[in-house]
């Protein structure tokens, strides 16, 4: 009986020193892995610290889509209707981008205030808007819907 | 008229729910054998009336019936018929009507392969799926109906189905991923019927493990479809993307894996009863997590369908029900399961229990990151954030290389009590030659030597030297080596096979990851790009006509080493219903790495934007998969499963753990 609780111990006791390690090596990874999403109102506040990782989202402002004709850059304003944010990329736009459509870019502010991004993400479903980029627009006031179907 | 009669039939399905629910559980706690018997009639007629349901669904979109409101928004008239059929899923109602009549299914397959169990354990069982049932259907009728009207003004024609949905992917992914999904109720209902019942012995595991593994099977074939599609549908080289919505099934998978683990143990020895019970419950839990997760709207997520906040309250209430229903009578009944049977340190039963530890810890991991933006922005009131794939990368190698590394080990280890000289001496030589091979293997195939490379080739070779070990010793004492490997259990044969798959899996995941590389261009036509070995020569445009969609394809010229090597034809189409973009890539796939180009978009004088691709070895990922999934299928057919049940039949009373413990080791 002694043996058998000795072992019982020790499983527990495993089980509890690999749990807490998993548990702080998760929290450890998870808190060096958390992109904060910004609008371009908050980013116009100046609450972005130019070099920082982050994610901003809102619609492609109507005419603001310029393709460098010669190399992969191009440059667009995200805007939620309130403030604009320009943002600077280099490659390929995923397929759903244009111009009226709710995007997320991640990258970060360069001191110059405008935005290098080294990811455009536009969602698949044209219904749909990402949480991010609806409450964007919300919080500067806009109606989400009115602006999602204006898009067409 | 016909699409009333779906929902009437649906009415009716849910009717009949409710009754399955109710009389052969209650009956089983009376003893009535009428009120038992009723289980099997009750779950045909269930899925009797979920088929027609669906049947008139599909009828509705084959025939344009534009007025029903879930058609007119997933359907087309010039959509092909293919897809006209599959568009019964590519939608929240539709998928949900799927997903529910896959339910039925299960239950079905239960009620017929279950003559040798006794009629009391199918009754509970049954019912308990009946429930769930009544759960499903109840949330379509009340909040998801497919059958809805677009009444009076019905569309002259429909918005098409998402251009992204219209791949022969589509038609096999969500299939296969629902039924290996849904398919986690069974064991689910098992585990709860066992609760219920307090009888939990070898018996009951061996009739559990064949639907556990076809599940766990399956779910992983319908996993490794949508990666697959995800790669070469989206085009921009991605495989696996740590998307809120593709978590939970991961999860759910691994605690699948956990489970069947486990389950094997309590069949051989007795042991982890109560923690594979539990185990049922959280595998079952997580998928409907999954359900939640993609339906709420609450993350953000290519795969997640347009929101409704009545859908996520729901789902989320009947999710707290059965978690706190199952956990409940999980805290009242566990403390009877009692484990039969001691076992020693370096017995195979604590090489499954570090398993079982590392896998849900995994998905705990999972888990975390998964929801943390939900929880984040509920804490600090508003604040969004998202938890990037480093996270989950972070956690989830170095578990998984721990796995591996044990991997090498379990199957070989014995039940009960291993003497370390016994594993020393089995594995002294397998792990010399993983080292030695590991660190050649590289460096001969000039692939160079990133100590990553080395990690994952070094584990590879240990995984496999040890499963030949292994058979090596099986068939040691046996006249030949063909009646040796011959006299192996199917269900050896299957885990070995699974075995081998996750390390394939592995390694092609992580060597790819290592050796990608990719380059986005803009060419004129005539003007050519180059990467790795190769030249990619842009010839120019040509229009092209789909059945629903136009397209731009562009012809490009690859020479490997500067020797013509081939064409690709990458495609950026528009369809036209929906104008919605999509890009198709020009793509050369082999064993050892894929090759191709996708199209960005056109500049003036005709220059075009493209990625050119190279991605060694990516295509192990779903060979692997391809194993694990045969394996676990594999592993149902065994035999003794069905022998078992013809002795029980002949014997016609309970089996007592003690006798129906079997000699060969599994």
């Amino acid at each position: 009986m002694k043996a058998h609780r000795k072992k019982k111990l020790s499983i527990i006791l495993f089980i509890a020193v690999g749990l807490s390690i998993a548990i702080g090596l998760s929290l450890f990874a998870l808190s060096n892995n958390i992109d904060l999403f910004y609008t371009p109102t908050q980013v116009a506040a100046g609450e972005v610290t130019p070099g920082q990782r982050i994610r901003v989202g809102g619609m492609v402002k109507e005419g603001t889509v310029e393709h460098n004709q010669d190399e992969l850059e191009v440059s667009f304003i995200t805007t939620d209707y309130s403030h604009d944010v320009q943002v600077l990329y280099t490659g390929i736009l995923p397929d759903l981008f244009r111009e009226g459509q709710g995007i997320v870019a991640e990258g970060m502010l360069t001191s110059a205030g405008v935005f290098q991004a080294s990811r455009v993400l536009a969602k698949h479903d044209e219904n749909y808007m990402s949480a991010e980029v609806r409450s964007a627009l919300e919080s500067a006031g806009v109606d989400s819907d009115g602006m999602s179907s204006g898009a067409y | 008229m016909i699409p009333e009669l779906g929902n009437f039939s649906l009415i009716l399905a849910f009717a009949l729910s409710i009754l399955l629910g109710i009389f052969p559980m209650v009956g089983a706690a009376r003893q009535n054998q009428l009120w038992m018997g009723l289980a099997r009639p009750l779950t045909a007629g269930v899925f009797v009336f979920l088929s027609i349901s669906l049947a008139i669904l599909a009828y509705s979109f084959v025939t344009d019936d534009f007025s029903v409101q879930f058609v007119a928004n997933h359907s087309n008239s010039m959509l092909p018929l293919r897809y006209k059929l599959t568009a019964v899923w590519g939608g929240h109602e539709g998928s949900f009507l799927f997903w529910t009549w896959m339910l039925g299914g299960w239950m079905l397959a239960v009620a017929i392969f279950s003559k040798s169990m006794p009629t009391e354990f199918v009754a509970r069982v049954l019912s308990i799926m009946g429930l769930i049932s009544v759960g499903y259907t109840l949330f379509m009728l009340a909040t998801s109906n497919p059958f809805d009207r677009a009444l009076p003004l019905s569309p002259a024609d429909g918005a098409d189905l998402n251009a992204a949905l219209q791949d022969f992917a589509f038609i096999i992914h969500p299939p296969s991923l629902y039924m290996g999904y849904v398919g986690f109720s069974v064991v689910f209902a098992f585990a709860i019927a066992a609760l219920i019942s307090g009888r939990l012995d070898s018996a009951w595991a061996r009739w559990c493990r064949p639907w556990a593994n076809a599940a766990w099977a399956i779910l992983t074939l319908g996993l490794s479809l949508g990666s697959w599609w995800a790669y070469y549908e989206l085009g921009w080289g991605g495989w696996w993307a740590w998307d809120p919505v593709e978590n939970p099934p991961l999860i759910t998978w691994l605690l699948g894996a956990a489970m069947i683990h486990s389950l094997a143990a309590t069949e051989k020895r007795g042991v982890f009863k109560s923690w594979t019970v539990l185990l049922a419950i959280m595998a079952f839990a997580s998928s409907l997590l999954g359900t939640f997760i993609t339906r709420s709207g609450l993350l953000t997520s290519v795969h997640a369908f347009a929101s409704d906040p009545t859908r996520g309250v729901y789902i989320l209430g009947f999710l707290g029900l059965i978690i706190g229903g199952s956990l409940l009578l999980y805290a009242i009944r566990a403390p009877i399961l009692k484990s039969e049977f001691g076992f020693g340190g370096w017995s195979r039963e604590v090489f499954l229990l570090a398993n079982n530890l590392i896998l849900v810890v995994a998905s705990a991991a999972i888990l975390l990151g998964t929801l943390y933006p939900m929880v984040y922005q509920a804490v600090t009131g508003g604040d969004l954030i998202s938890v990037g794939p480093p996270y989950f990368n972070t956690i989830f190698l170095p578990l998984v290389g721990i796995l591996v590394l044990l991997l090498g080990v379990g199957p070989v280890a014995r039940w009960k009590k291993t003497s370390r000289a016994y594993l020393i001496k089995q594995l002294s030589k397998v792990a010399i030659a993983a080292l030695v091979i590991g660190v050649a293997l590289p460096v001969l195939l000039t692939l160079g030597v990133p100590l990553t490379t080395i990690i994952v080739t070094v584990l590879a070779c240990w995984v496999i030297f040890s499963l030949l070990r292994d058979l090596q010793s099986k068939i040691a004492n046996k006249p030949d080596v063909w009646s040796g490997l011959k006299s192996l259990p199917v269900s050896y044969w299957g885990m070995q096979l699974a075995h081998f798959g996750f390390v394939m899996t592995m390694a092609g995941g992580c060597l790819t990851s290592i050796y990608s590389v990719e380059k986005s261009v803009l060419l004129d036509p005539g003007e050519s790009a180059e990467l790795g070995r190769y030249t990619f020569v842009f010839e120019g445009i040509e229009p092209v006509q789909g059945p629903n969609f136009i397209a731009d394809e562009a012809s490009i010229e690859v020479l490997r080493d500067g020797v013509y090597f081939r064409h690709l034809y990458p495609q950026k189409q528009l369809y036209t219903a929906s104008n919605t973009p999509a890009t198709h890539m020009g793509i050369d796939g082999r064993f050892f790495r894929d090759l191709f180009v996708t199209l960005g978009d056109a500049r003036n004088q005709g220059a075009w934007s493209m990625t050119l691709y190279i991605k060694p070895f990516v295509r192990w990922v779903w060979i692997g998969t391809i194993f694990i999934a045969a394996g676990g299928i594999l592993a149902v057919t065994d035999k003794r499963y069905r022998r078992f049940k013809v002795r029980q039949v002949q014997r016609a009373a309970p089996v007592t753990n003690k006798d129906s413990q079997p000699v060969v080791e599994g």
